[in-house]
This record gives C-alpha cells, sequence and structure tokens, in this order.
C-alpha cells in the first residue's frame, strides 16, 4: 500500500469484498472465473492489475465499474454497495473502443452529454480536457485518421473530461507499438506526478509486467483460472522509474517469481482434473510448434546453456508474458522444461530436440504428447479403437465440456489438433470436422 | 483554435460561400412546390380521382412521377420508423425477439399481392376521400420495403462490438442518446444498402402498388404505376417508353439527392476503413456539408435531438439495481404459454376461415402450384449464377469496370417486370411458345442482380496478394476458376443467391400473369394462383396460397440456404 495514502488514513475510495464470479457451463455447473477478491482502494494509488490475458482481470474492473455483477462478495465505492454502471469510474479500453463516426471533440464530450450539462460548459470543460491530453488541433478529426497513439489519447480524454474519481485502465497501451505505448505511460505519469489529471486514483489491468512496475505503486499478481490474488507487491521506487535501474530490475525478477510460483493450496481429490497435467480435463492454451521449437532453441544455445532467467529470456526473445507463459507452461507440461523461480530449465529431452533433426523432433515431440498429455493419448487411444479410425470432434468436445466452459473446450482442441498434426500422431478433417488416423499420402 | 468551426468536418476543398448555398436552396424550393402539388390530390373526393381517368400525354408524367415519388418517400419513412421500433424491440426484448423475428421471417416471404386484400379496411378509413385509397397504397409498398431494412437493422444491432455497448454504459448514456448515438449509426451503412434494395422492390411493384384491384373494389391512383397499367392495357408502346423513362428520371433524382449522399456518409459510419476501398463521392452531400442554411437546418435539428438526450439531473447516489418481478422465469413461461395459445388460436381460426371456402383437394393443388413455381425458381437461380458469376468475376476485377456496372444493375433491379409484357407476350403468341416456361424469365427480372451485385463485391475484395500469388504459380484457365475465383466468391455469391431467390417468389405474382391489351397468358403456379384469388376478393384462397408459399420460402430457407450460407462462411472467409 502507499505509504503516504495509509499514514494519511484516508477513506477508501473502493472496498472490494471477496468478489468472486462463475458462469453456467451448459451442464448447469459453475465455472469459476474469480475467486475471493479483496482490494482496498485509497485515493492517490495507482493500483495494478496484473496477471494473463483472460485471467479474469477484466472481469474483475468490469465488476468494479458496474458493468457486470458479482456472483458473491460486494464491491463498495464511496462506502456504497456498486450496482449498474457506476458515475465517477471511467474507463479506457485497449481496442480504444471510439466512436468512429464521431469527431474527437464529440467522442470526448459523450460523458459529459449523457449528464445533461449545457452546451458551452460542455464544450469548456472537453477543450480542457483535449488541451491536457495533447490533443490539440485534433478536435474536428475522426478517430480514423489518427494513429494509434492518437486515439488512446482520445480515450483518455474521454474519461478525464468527466472528472472521475477512479480511472479504469484495461490494458490501455497493449495495442500500441513499444515506442508509443512508452510516450503515452510517460505523459501520464508526468500528468498524474503534477497533479494535473482530475482523478483520485487509478486501476490498471496489464499482462506488461514492466508496464506494472513502471506505473504502479502497488501490484495484484493474479493466478489463470479462477483468478485469484496469488500475491501482492508494494513498488516503492520513486518516479520516474528507469526500466535499466538495478532496483527496477529486482523487482520485475521477484514478479516473475511470484508468477511462476506453485500454486499455494492446492486442492486434492475429485477436483484435481483441473489441474494441469493431471487428466483430460486441462484447459491447452494454444502455442504453436514453432514457438516452443524456438523457445527451446534460445534457452538451450548460449549464453543460457539450458537454463535462463525467464525476464532476460523475455527480453531476448521480445515475448510479452502472454506469449512467454503459456510457452513455458506447454514445454513444462511436455516434460521438456522445467519452469520455477521466474527460471526456466530444459530437461533432457528438452535438450535431445533441439540437437535432432525435423524428422526426429517429431517423433520425441509425439512420445512426449502421448505420454504427458493425457487427452492426446485419449483421442488416438479413441481412434485405434474404432474399426473406421475416425472420431468426430463433437465427441471430444461434449466430454472436454465436464470440465470447462466452452471456449477453453474450443481452444483445448484447436492445441490439441495442432500438437496432433506436429507430432503425426493424428491428422483432423475440418471440413467433415472428424478426428483421423489416416494423413493425405 | 477557433469554437465556431469546430463542427464542421475536415474537407480540404477550398470553401465556396454562397454557391452551394444557391444551389440547395433552388433544390429545397423544388422540392417543397412539387410536393406540395402533389400533396393537394390527397384531400380530393374518391368520385373525383374517377371522373378524371389517367391520361397517357407524356406531359401527364411529370404529375405522376411526382405523386409515385412521394408515395415511396412516406413509406420508406414509415418504413424507417417501422425499423426503428420493431427491430429495436426484437433485438432488445428476448421476449419480444421469439415472436417478432420469426413474425419478420414471414412477412418477408408474403408478396405483396397478399397485403392488397387490406385495401377496403384503408378504404373505409376514409370513405369517399382519395386519402384513404392513398394510405392503401403507401401501405403496399411499405409492404414491399420495410422487412428487409428491419432484419437488417435487427442484425446489426446485435453485432455491435461488445466494447462499444461497454462504452455507453460506463459513461451512462440514456437509451435515447445510446440508440442516435451508438445503434444507428452502427447499424447505418447495412441499412442504406438495405433502404437502396427496399426502394428497388418498390418500384419493381410500382404497378402493383398503385392500380390496385381486389374483388370489386378498383382503385387506379395517379402515379406511374397506373399509367403502366393503362399502357398495357391500350397496348400503348408509345407510352411504355415514355413511363421507362420517367423511372429512370426519377430513380435518377433519387440516387443523386438521396443514396449516394446516404452512401457517401455511411463510411462515416463504418468501424473499419476497407483497404484500397475508395472512399464514395457525392455533389449532393458536397452542397449539404458546404451550405450554411442547410447546416443551420442540421444543426437546429442535431440541438433537438440533445435535448431528447438529456435527463435532467445527473443522479447523486448510486443507482440501485432491484431485481424486479418482471425478471422472473415464470413470467417467461407465462408469455411463452401465451404465444403457444395465440398461435394455436390462429391456426384454428385460419384453418376453420380457409375450409369454410375451399375443399381439402384444393389445398393440395396449390402445394402442386408451390411446387411448380419452386421448380421455376430453382432453374431460374442456377441459370442466372451460370451467367452473373462469371461476369460478376470479371467486372469485380476492374475496379472502374465495376463503378459503372453497380448503377446500372441497381437501376436494372428496379425495373418492373409490367414494363417487359409487351415484349414477352407478343413473342409468345407470335412463337407460340409455351407461357408455362418462357413467362418466367420475368420472376428473376428484377432479382438476378443481386447475385451479379455480390460477386461483384466479392470479386473485388480478392486480395491482390493471392491474384499475384496464383499468377506467380502459373494457375489459369478452369483451375483458376476453381481453385481462385469460385471459392473467393461464393459467400458472397451465396448472400446474393439467398436475396435472388427470395425476391423471385414475391416477383411470381407479377411474373406469371401478363396481359397486353386484351390478350393474357397465365402460366401454372402459385403466383398466378395468388394474383387470381386477389383479383376476385377471393380472402380464403389468397391467405390459403399465401400460406402456402410462405412456407415454402421458409422451408427453403431453413433446409436449404442457411446451412449453405453457413458452410461458406466457414470454409471459404479467409481468416
Amino acid at each position: 500500500m502507499n505509504a503516504t495514502a495509509a499514514a494519511l488514513n484516508l477513506a477508501p475510495l473502493l472496498d472490494v469484498r471477496g468478489v468472486s464470479k462463475s458462469f453456467r457451463k451448459p451442464d448447469g455447473d459453475a465455472l469459476v472465473v474469480l475467486e475471493d477478491v479483496n482490494l482496498t482502494l485509497r485515493p492517490g494509488e495507482i493500483v495494478g492489475f496484473l496477471g494473463r490475458s483472460g485471467c479474469g482481470k477484466s472481469t474483475l474492473l468490469r465488476l468494479i465499474a458496474g458493468l457486470d455483477d458479482p456472483s458473491r462478495g460486494v464491491v463498495n465505492y464511496l462506502g456504497h454497495p456498486v450496482g449498474g454502471a457506476a458515475a465517477g469510474m471511467a474507463m479506457v479500453f485497449q481496442s480504444f473502443a471510439l466512436f468512429p463516426w464521431l469527431t474527437v471533440l464529440e467522442n470526448v464530450q459523450l460523458g459529459l452529454e449523457a449528464l445533461g450539462m449545457p452546451e458551452p460548459e460542455m464544450r469548456r470543460r472537453a477543450l480542457q480536457a483535449i488541451d491536457l491530453i495533447g490533443l490539440d488541433g485534433f478536435e474536428s478529426a475522426y478517430p480514423r485518421e489518427l494513429s494509434g497513439g492518437m486515439r488512446q489519447r482520445v480515450g483518455f480524454a474521454r474519461a478525464l473530461v468527466v472528472h472521475p474519481n477512479i480511472l479504469l485502465m484495461d490494458e490501455p497501451f497493449s495495442a500500441l507499438d513499444v515506442l508509443t505505448a512508452e510516450t503515452l505511460r510517460n505523459d501520464f505519469l508526468n500528468l498524474w506526478g503534477e497533479g494535473q489529471l482530475p482523478i483520485k486514483a487509478v486501476i490498471l489491468v496489464t499482462h506488461n509486467i514492466e508496464e506494472a512496475v513502471e506505473m504502479c505503486d502497488r501490484l495484484l499478481i493474479f493466478s489463470t483460472l479462477p483468478a485469484r490474488v496469488m500475491g501482492e507487491i508494494a513498488v516503492d521506487l520513486p518516479q520516474p522509474r528507469h526500466p535499466d535501474d538495478p532496483r527496477f530490475r529486482a523487482l520485475v525478477d521477484r514478479v516473475y517469481v511470484e508468477m511462476t510460483a506453485k500454486p499455494r493450496g492446492e486442492r486434492v481429490g475429485p477436483k484435481s482434473e483441473r489441474f494441469p497435467g493431471t487428466g483430460i480435463g486441462t484447459t491447452l492454451t494454444h502455442v504453436s510448434s514453432n514457438v516452443l521449437a524456438g523457445l527451446m532453441e534460445a534457452v538451450a544455445g548460449p549464453p543460457y546453456n539450458g537454463k535462463a532467467d525467464l525476464p532476460a529470456i523475455a527480453q531476448e526473445l521480445r515475448m510479452e508474458i502472454d506469449d512467454l507463459f503459456p510457452a513455458a507452461e506447454a514445454l513444462q507440461l511436455l516434460r521438456f522444461a522445467e519452469v520455477e523461480g521466474g527460471d526456466i530449465r530444459l530437461t533432457e529431452a528438452g535438450l535431445q530436440f533441439t540437437r535432432e533433426d525435423t524428422d526426429d523432433r517429431k517423433k520425441l515431440f509425439a512420445r512426449h504428447l502421448i505420454t504427458y498429455v493425457p487427452l492426446a493419448a485419449h483421442v488416438r487411444r479413441v481412434l485405434d479403437e474404432r474399426a473406421s479410425h475416425t472420431a468426430p470432434k463433437s465427441r471430444f468436445f461434449d466430454e472436454l465440456e465436464d470440465y470447462m466452459a466452452e471456449e477453453g473446450a474450443e481452444q483445448t482442441l484447436r492445441t490439441i489438433i495442432s500438437w496432433g498434426r506436429y507430432g503425426e500422431v493424428f491428422a483432423y478433417d475440418d471440413h467433415r470436422q472428424c478426428f483421423t488416423l489416416e494423413n493425405p499420402t | 483554435m477557433r469554437l465556431d468551426r469546430l463542427p464542421i468536418s475536415v474537407l480540404r476543398i477550398r470553401y465556396v460561400p454562397g454557391g452551394w448555398d444557391l444551389l440547395a436552396f433552388v433544390l429545397v424550393f423544388a422540392f417543397f412546390v412539387y410536393a406540395a402539388q402533389a400533396a393537394r390530390g390527397l384531400a380530393g373526393s374518391l368520385a373525383h380521382l374517377e371522373a378524371v381517368p389517367i391520361s397517357l400525354a407524356p406531359s401527364a408524367l411529370v404529375g405522376y412521377s411526382a405523386r409515385t415519388a412521394l408515395r415511396m418517400l412516406i413509406a420508406m419513412s414509415a418504413s424507417l420508423v417501422f425499423t426503428f421500433t420493431y427491430a429495436t424491440l426484437a433485438a432488445k426484448s428476448r421476449r419480444a425477439e421469439v415472436l417478432l423475428v420469426p413474425l419478420l421471417d414471414f412477412l418477408q416471404s408474403v408478396p405483396i399481392l397478399g397485403f392488397s386484400i387490406t385495401t377496403p379496411f384503408f378504404l373505409q378509413l376514409t370513405p369517399g376521400r382519395v386519402a384513404g385509397a392513398e394510405m392503401a397504397a403507401i401501405f403496399l409498398i411499405f409492404t414491399s420495403q420495410a422487412w428487409n431494412m428491419a432484419f437488417s437493422f435487427y442484425h446489426s444491432l446485435r453485432s455491435i462490438p461488445d466494447e462499444l455497448i461497454e462504452v455507453a454504459r460506463n459513461f451512462r448514456l440514456s437509451p435515447w442518446m445510446r440508440f442516435w448515438r451508438l445503434e444507428v449509426p452502427f447499424a447505418m451503412p447495412a441499412l442504406i444498402w438495405n433502404m437502396m434494395m427496399s426502394m428497388s422492390g418498390g418500384w419493381f411493384f410500382v404497378v402493383a402498388s398503385e392500380a390496385i384491384s381486389v374483388g370489386n373494389t378498383t382503385v387506379t391512383l395517379p402515379g406511374v404505376g397506373s399509367y403502366i397499367a393503362l399502357a398495357i392495357e391500350q397496348k400503348n408502346l408509345a407510352a411504355i417508353g415514355w413511363a421507362i423513362a420517367a423511372m429512370f428520371v426519377v430513380i435518377l433524382i433519387f440516387d443523386q439527392l438521396l443514396f449516394r449522399p446516404l452512401i457517401a456518409s455511411a463510411d462515416w459510419f463504418r468501424l473499419e476503413q476497407e483497404v484500397g476501398l475508395t472512399p464514395s463521392r457525392s455533389w449532393a452531400l458536397t452542397m449539404m456539408r458546404r451550405s450554411r442554411v442547410l447546416g443551420l437546418i442540421a444543426r437546429a435539428f442535431a440541438a433537438l435531438l440533445r435535448a431528447g438526450m438529456k435527463r435532467g439531473e445527473a443522479p447523486q447516489a448510486l443507482p440501485e439495481r432491484r431485481r424486479s418481478v418482471w425478471d422472473a422465469h415464470w413470467i417467461d413461461y407465462a408469455w411463452y404459454v401465451l404465444l403457444g395459445l395465440l398461435g394455436l388460436v390462429a391456426v384454428v381460426k385460419t384453418t376453420g376461415f380457409v375450409l369454410g371456402e375451399v375443399r381439402p383437394a384444393e389445398i393440395g393443388q396449390v402445394i402442386l402450384y408451390g411446387f411448380i413455381t419452386l421448380v421455376r425458381v430453382a432453374v431460374l437461380i442456377a441459370l442466372a449464377s451460370l451467367v452473373w458469376v462469371p461476369i460478376g468475376v470479371a467486372v469485380g476485377m476492374r475496379p472502374r469496370l465495376a463503378s459503372i456496372v453497380q448503377p446500372v444493375a441497381q437501376f436494372l433491379a428496379a425495373f418492373p417486370a409490367n414494363l417487359l409484357f409487351p415484349i414477352v407476350v407478343s413473342a409468345i403468341v407470335l412463337l407460340k411458345l409455351n407461357p408455362d416456361i418462357w413467362l418466367s424469365p420475368l420472376m428473376i427480372l428484377g432479382t438476378q442482380w443481386y447475385i451479379l451485385f455480390n460477386v461483384i463485391v466479392g470479386a473485388s475484395a480478392l486480395a491482390p496478394d493471392l491474384r499475384y500469388a496464383a499468377e506467380n504459380l502459373g494457375v489459369r484457365g478452369w483451375l483458376w476458376w476453381r481453385r481462385v475465383a469460385l471459392p473467393l466468391v461464393f459467400p458472397f455469391y451465396v448472400t446474393g443467391a439467398i436475396t435472388a431467390s427470395g425476391g423471385s417468389w414475391n416477383a411470381s405474382v407479377a411474373a406469371e400473369v401478363v396481359s397486353w391489351g386484351q390478350q393474357k397468358l397465365t402460366a401454372h403456379g402459385i403466383g398466378a394462383y395468388i394474383a387470381e384469388a386477389t383479383s376476385q376478393g377471393d380472402f380464403q384462397r389468397t391467405v390459403l396460397a399465401i400460406l402456402v408459399l410462405s412456407l415454402f420460402v421458409v422451408t427453403l430457407n431453413r433446409l436449404f440456404w442457411r446451412p449453405l450460407y453457413a458452410r461458406a462462411e466457414r470454409k471459404f472467409r479467409l481468416s
């Protein structure tokens, strides 16, 4: 927690208590996407939600904004429970979400119009926000005429103009190129530091660790499905922060360690199907075999020689955690690597993989796929048993749906199809939506 | 920063004060004079209308086209109102949706003559006055315009991106503001396209909507449609020629003053700018944007709209969302049960009504007629595809040619089948041809163009990379068609073919019975049956035939077109 805010003992702006969110699966069971989240937001802080895409942190942001209702728990804003879209919280979107048929000025005025503000006052405030955010001269432009960076500035101006207490930022820099994102972050931090922004606190959702460390006073680290707060890290570096600063690097390392930590309090018993690698009910994230091979080669090569620091390899390969973590986990699942304590280490098989040629790589991959990914073994077994050596995709889809939501099942099948094709363990005919044993000859 | 200039869009062309204003003024003034004259006829009495027969003098066409154009505009406005209410309700209320969407599906398949049984109702609203007859005519035009517009709007509302909806909610736009700021603009491109199609549909049935004859009730309203009907009756070829010319002029005016500006402004509403798409230009739009007078009017309108958006004081306290009784599940069940009961009552009533007059054997006959028309539609769509797919691909690959062909095809789509009656009837009589076969092409006269339209769009969307790759690999001839061109345009072709097929069923009522002077040719089919039944005022048979026809269309859509479309989407779409 921000030390000054705590010292002043300011009343919390936002108080999230035991919030969970679950969706109903087709079979009637609940699929938990967000579990027992607690959070207190005080004036003056920027709090970061850090986790992988699709882990539920954006869902939490929407619960806070009142765009969705929690299944359990309560979100208190200024001491009152949020019900319905709340005034005083404005959102900035990853995709900018500007109305293409409105000019920059009209887009910025949107929230004020909804308040029924008189025209001159509205105009004055909108122009002020436009000035502040550096959009001078673009008032009459349409979003399509602007670059990504300028569009997101409109997104910021539109949110700031309503003078919200809390600014909710949903991956606002992810759709921008590295340079633009950096400029925008710096501009934002400068304005925030100078107290020029008409807001009291910020929540930033991101999957970019450096961005989180650069901007936030406090980080909540989320696990994936269901999203739970795995850890909290206070960032007490003074602004401006530099990525080259050793203290900055140390914090980034710490975040990696937290994020690769084994989940605490793992439940055992019948629910163990949920946990990686233990049954066919594991949700597989699609990672291309090219990425897997590339990552293994990078780790095997110099200067790592089989064991690499995740932040270092992420930087070298220019992979964000959204790409890196699923790839590292896939390697771990296939027993080609072990991931722990912010490091990735290739196993003997992993090292062997990097030395083989294409055909032998495929054979090795196939062996590991069958041995360590139960779903692959299951598909293969079904195909072997059937006289026709074909099985419809829907058969496995229905099975998977007992364990996961529709999208999860779809993604898992896509992954298993892609890996199965690479290892030539089985083939898939998209036209007939069927798994088969025959590859076209 | 100059405040007063902010809301004006950024056009790089030099601002010319006065010139555009003058043009706009002349046009607006002319429109009002024209409309006032056309509207004066409304107040007259029916007796007076009957006393003044339709004149075939070319000069009379000026007034007639004004009347027809005004009717179409009013019907179009009514269609817009219908679209904004009906489709919005269907998209926003789950409960309304289950009733409204299938109903729309049904209404869309009912041919315009089917709706003409409502004419006596409109006539008795204003006994002895023209107003009732005008309302009947406008309603008929409305029925040839409204349904596809409503469908398009409904689909658009359902496909608004989530994050835009979240913006609307996060910034707490009132429903009214959300409608005008988000939903209508988002739906605009598709809606404009459908408005153009609707306009063509209105023209195609212009004769049926103006020269109404239901049993003993005959209404002939002054207009291009009645003019054509009389010209056909009197075998006046010159008059037919004049009618075509008048239609051409009116369609051109609509195109230049209404649709071009709409299309050009629709580019504004697109979420993404497609690469390589040349922005549409319209001098009329430029005029409207440049003219200060029109600008003032537009601003006043915008202010009015904005006044509606205000919802008074911003609520200070947080709104409490309570689960009302209205959301309860049992209300859902009650509603479905109620719908089921209503449906049952309707079925029983209709059956009783129809069977009171029609022998069961005749029902079998009507179904047989349905199959005959089905064969016709199927063969014609196949033939039209063979002709227009290759041409469409060839045209689509040449953007310059495409920009010429598009408006021509659009005019041809509006071309009423009746105008070809003289040629067709003379040919059939002279050459002693079989009407069952040779009347059929009329059915697809107006609808085949949708195949061409869509194929052109598909072919012009062909990525240059794919083209170069094919060229580079030496893919030529039949292989090129099979592996490159046909798969690429297939999804677009299916869209066009669905529209063409649906339209052809509707057109069967105007195509299976044709006349030229006293000569009348009839083909066997459900369209001819409906035309016959309505002209005799036989409600039972009309209702029966409409039900059968709708059943055919809806079944065909469900069992054939939809699966085909889904397959095309899955297999041939890139990415």
